[in-house]
């Protein structure tokens, strides 16, 4: 994982101060859903080589959460945004 | 004879003399030393036994890559092993060790293994102990283990510190050789910052034992002026001492630094050693080259050593190698060693060169065998001469020296760490570092360049291109181009026809048929080779022994080095001190000590504290005659019930919530309504996960239409708030709602007890009578006649008549005392965590010994808490599973002992009255468990199959680690007050 992430609020900090959530690809199902729907947001997850968003926290910093779009083989972060940036994910 | 220290010449400081040991015996060398030319100025080339066979071995290199002269340094605490003294600088009062050898290193009884070694080959462990198994833990390890190794680690603490920083710059230079050193003032000229980093006391790499003239100077007025120079740019850091061992991820490279590794009298204020992170816009390995050992007979005897380092110590330190020196080379190099030698007015009795079209510039005295390569070295602990093939014929020289040099070898360990592989040219018959990788350039000796003057004007044009790049437009190389016209030679990878044993890895004593027995046994691969035979592996790595090991494969196999490959090379390049990596993390500095705003007052009253998490709560507050932590408990719990308690519950998370939208959010975190609590009103919330499980628990406050007060469990606190943070901004943004947590701003004080009301009356202004303040009132309120504002929550955990007052945390002690006071003639006492906990069975209210990842709220009886009518909520979707819905869910419930007399343990499980434990038969397990002295009894909250329909069942509860049956009975979880009369009284 890479040493440095840029968060959009408070610059390049050290990864310590954050911490990773999981795939921000996601989206949150209406609660009429249905089971199939609601089983894949809680269970099933996409381990990806290459490219991969997720949601990563600014714990000991702004307290932002952040969706980082990084590379799962070269550890290269391609963009930082501000979750709510993102639009929601309900 | 051995070697010595010349009279004069040298950059040591003989002024300056520095008294040591080495194995107890007083030494004398100079500042400008380092341990390894301190002892070789003592006559001392035998310093410390081999892995395996306990083999005399010298000290071979100058450098990080020393696989033989490894020390142990220090006394006591301070006690360091596997330390190379070629890279520890002299001080006074420096105390070494030798290692692996009993009872003296001149004398030492395991060198009887070299007599066994036709036993002792690669892969030996596997092959020879194969037999009786129960043997290799009991007899087989420990007698390798002790006759094994290398030094040994003190068992006490280490008394020194250590501390971790960050540095940022614009340019990193690793290493300050020739190319680095023109890289950092090029880069300084510019403007830019730069950190240049070297792993020696003295920066200038191999310009400080070069003796031919660089750039039309002399190579020490060359170096004292770029580094005069670099010493006046603000914007130059020069970290000496600071080894860079990593390259990561975003350009960060992690480096130690000795900060006091070089003084006996350490300074307690200041850390030994630090580790520094450097994040760098760009970086320039000028790491340098190691030149390779040649493989022959008894290349391990001591008085044989590097040319290049045999140079190092003539020109550095003033070192004579010995009386007489041979010289074996495959390489220009052997040639400087013995023009400096003959300088110096020492003896080369030959110049071996393997290559038969050899040097015909030479214009020293020594006699040149070209086409000649020395088979054996002959000796014992030291050399005494060498057996040379010259064309057939062989040869006896005498010699009390011998200087290898097999060629250069870039060092690119950093620009492979972070993934890519070493490519093999043939050209440079070498391993290079991969091209072009982002953010690192690798220049000079690294670059497998030759000449100095080369060097300096690869790192000056590749940091000028660099910067230019990063933007410093004036960025210009601070030396002119100069083409590399160094001729590389062909490799010798080993020499034919040594008698003797030929050692490719010294450190790990693997020599040559070794790894021939590894390619006709089918560990050939580069990768089984290294477990096979143990090549590279420990403290050196393989620095040295690496590539020549690869060309003996690939000629073993008939392929290229290419088609061998290289092992990974990952961090770290030279090994670190534990200390260095722990930094400030030790002790009590561990982790952070959470104190809750009330602890000096609970100290006072003679609290326990018992750590949870990183916080320290009060657990009980014995008094004088209670022997036991359950005397001081009960008596705690029967005078809350009787007159009044005060507990610390100042740990709880507290997150002040704001927002137009904040009802509608606690709405849709917590699985019971919210939306239309009432201003003045606390509410238990459940929040569930989104599979349907209880999260955590807690109450909340509508403080004003727009401000909520949530408390949650101390233990998920945080974890609260960042699933809070996670719900409105990345699920929700549209809602309007902050947060801020106020944990430590409020000191938190539960008063319990049927005189509680009474008790806080006397300090709160406003009237909190029943009609007044009833049940799950939350207010602000005035205390102690208008001097201080607090909040008031009439909650309860232990089911008595209870409330909650947060004040200010600097207040806390001081409302503290007062309720203490005003209680006095009440009969209140303080009571911690345990007689909360106990009173908390009594009354079946759970904590996370219940809610513990696999319980539904209608496990816990709280089916009806769950909202129906909300349209969403955190975990409504899962809620409706039908796993979830199932009859036989383990559901809560209370159990107590038949006979009062007997009791049961957390953790037991329930059975079936008289059933043999089995899975089957398995119908839960009990969560909590305490006595009460209310009920003089062990009682339990248990979950289990259909509990709540098994009130009055006759169980048995089975604890397997103790093999204990306890009859016992199911019952309702509330013992004490079900009615709640005491709640609202």
């Amino acid at each position: 994982m890479a040493s440095l992430i840029a968060c959009p609020h408070c610059g390049p900090r050290p990864k310590e101060e954050f911490t990773v959530r999981g795939d921000a690809g996601i989206t949150r199902p209406a609660p009429d859903a249905g089971e199939d729907a609601w089983h894949a947001y809680v269970y099933l997850r996409d381990n990806p080589r290459g490219r991969h968003k997720e949601h990563w926290h600014h714990t000991s910093g702004c307290r932002r959460w952040l969706v980082v779009e990084r590379d799962t083989m070269t550890h290269t972060i391609h963009a930082v945004s501000d979750a709510s940036a993102e639009g929601a994910t309900a | 004879m051995t070697s010595y220290r010349l009279s004069r010449g040298g950059r040591i400081d003989r002024a300056k003399p520095l008294d040591f040991t080495f194995d107890g015996k007083p030494m004398q060398g100079f500042a400008g030393d380092t341990l390894a030319s301190a002892l070789l100025a003592n006559g001392r080339q035998l310093v410390g036994r081999s892995f395996k066979y306990h083999r005399p071995r010298g000290i071979l290199t100058a450098g990080a890559a020393e696989p033989n002269a490894l020390v142990t340094i220090g006394e006591g605490g301070r006690t360091e092993a596997n330390t190379r003294a070629t890279l520890v600088e002299l001080y006074s009062g420096l105390t070494a060790k030798s290692q692996n050898r009993w009872p003296s290193v001149d004398f030492d009884l395991g060198a009887i293994n070299s007599l066994l070694s036709p036993f002792l080959g690669a892969g030996f462990y596997y092959k020879t102990f194969m037999w009786p198994a129960a043997f290799w833990e009991k007899v087989y390890e420990p007698i390798i283990r002790k006759a094994a190794g290398l030094g040994r680690a003190t068992y006490e603490p280490d008394p020194d510190s250590y501390e971790k920083c960050w540095a940022h710059c614009d340019l990193l230079v690793i290493g300050a050789g020739p190319a680095g050193l023109a890289a950092a003032l090029t880069a300084g000229r510019a403007g830019a910052r730069v950190i240049l980093a070297d792993e020696g006391f003295e920066p200038g790499g191999s310009l400080l034992s070069e003796t031919a003239p660089v750039s039309g100077k002399s190579a020490s007025d060359l170096l004292a002026q770029t580094l005069a120079e670099l010493a006046d740019m603000p914007n130059v850091r020069i970290f000496s001492r600071t080894t860079v061992f990593g390259w990561y991820d975003g350009n960060v490279f992690g480096a130690v630094e000795s900060v006091q590794k070089n003084t006996a009298t350490i300074d307690p204020n200041r850390p030994v050693e630090r580790i520094w992170r450097i994040a760098a816009k760009q970086a320039i390995l000028a790491s340098g080259a190691e030149e390779r050992p040649l493989v022959f007979g008894g290349n391990d005897i001591p008085g044989v050593m590097m040319a290049g380092a045999m140079r190092s110590y003539l020109n550095r330190q003033a070192i004579a190698p010995g009386k007489s020196t041979v010289i074996f080379t495959n390489d220009a190099s052997g040639y400087a060693a013995a023009a400096d030698l003959e300088a110096a007015g020492l003896d080369v009795a030959a110049i071996v060169d393997s290559r038969p079209d050899a040097a015909r510039t030479w214009s020293g005295k020594a006699r040149i065998l070209p086409g000649a390569v020395v088979v054996d070295a002959k000796g014992g602990r030291s050399l005494k001469g060498v057996t040379v093939l010259n064309n057939g014929r062989t040869e006896t020289i005498a010699a009390d020296a011998l200087g290898m040099a097999g060629g250069w070898s870039p060092i690119i360990h950093l620009a492979c760490h972070r993934g890519a592989k070493p490519v093999w040219s043939d050209a440079k018959a070498a391993f290079l570092a991969p091209q072009a990788q982002e953010g690192l350039t690798v220049v000079g000796a690294a670059a497998s360049i030759g000449s100095i003057e080369a060097c300096l004007a690869d790192g000056a044009g590749k940091a000028a291109s660099t910067l230019l790049a990063l933007g410093f437009s004036k960025a210009s190389a601070a030396f002119a181009e100069k083409a590399d016209t160094t001729i590389v030679s062909k490799p010798l990878w080993r020499v034919h026809g040594s008698k003797g044993k030929a050692f490719v890895d010294y450190q790990n004593d693997v020599h040559l048929k070794d790894l021939g027995l590894a390619v006709s046994e089918g560990y050939g691969h580069v990768e089984l080779a290294k477990r096979y035979t143990t090549n590279g592996m420990a403290t050196d790595q393989g620095k040295l022994s690496n590539i020549n090991a690869i060309g003996i494969l690939a000629e073993a196999r008939k392929v290229s080095p290419a088609d061998v490959g290289t092992t990974t090379f990952r961090p770290f390049y030279t090994p670190l001190s534990f200390g260095a990596l722990t930094g400030a993390s030790k002790g009590k500095h561990f982790q952070p000590v959470r104190k809750s705003p009330l602890h000096d007052w609970a100290r006072k009253n003679g609290a326990v504290f018992v750590e949870t998490g990183l916080w320290y709560r009060s657990s009980w507050f014995p008094k004088a005659g209670e022997t036991t932590w359950r005397e001081s408990v009960d008596r705690e719990v029967l005078n809350v019930r009787k007159n009044a308690g005060i507990c610390d519950v100042s740990t709880l998370g507290k997150i002040e919530i704001f927002g137009r939208d904040a009802a509608e959010f606690l709405n849709r975190v917590y699985c019971n309504a919210f939306l239309k609590l009432p201003i003045g009103k606390a509410r238990y919330g459940l929040m569930l996960r989104e599979d349907g499980m209880i999260y955590d628990d807690g109450t909340t406050s509508r403080l004003g239409e727009t401000h909520f007060f949530m408390t949650t469990t101390t233990a998920y606190a945080a974890g609260v708030m960042n699933h809070l943070e996670f719900c409105a901004q990345a699920l929700w943004p549209d809602l309007d709602v902050q947060f801020a947590s106020s944990t430590d701003q409020w000191a938190q004080i539960a008063v319990a007890g049927p005189k509680s009301r009474t008790i806080l009356q006397t300090l709160v202004d406003e009237d909190i009578s029943d009609a007044a303040f009833p049940f799950l009132s939350a207010k602000e309120v005035s205390l102690c006649g208008g001097m201080l504002t607090g909040r008031l929550f009439r909650i309860s955990f232990s089911g008595e008549l209870a409330y909650e007052l947060a004040v200010p945390a600097g207040y806390g002690e001081a409302i503290a005392d007062a309720i203490m006071d005003a209680g006095k003639p009440h009969g209140i006492c303080p009571y911690g965590v345990e007689a909360l906990g106990v009173m908390r069975i009594e009354k079946g209210h759970v904590t996370h010994s219940e809610i513990n990842g696999t319980v539904i709220p209608s496990d816990l009886g709280f089916a009806k808490m769950v909202s129906t009518t909300k349209p969403d909520f955190i975990g409504k979707a899962m809620l409706s599973r039908e796993g979830l819905m199932a009859e036989d869910r383990l559901s809560l419930v209370g159990v107590k002992p038949l006979d009062p007399a007997t009791t049961f343990k957390t953790g037991s499980h329930i059975l079936s009255e008289g059933a043999v434990p089995s899975l089957e038969n398995d119908h839960g397990y009990v969560s909590s468990s305490c006595y009460s002295p209310n009920l003089g009894s062990t009682i339990g909250l248990a979950l289990v199959k259909h509990g709540p329909k098994r009130h009055g069942e006759h169980v048995t509860v089975w604890n397997d680690l103790k093999n204990e049956y306890t009859k016992a009975v199911l019952c309702s979880p509330v013992f004490f007050d079900p009615e709640n009369g005491k709640l609202h009284g």
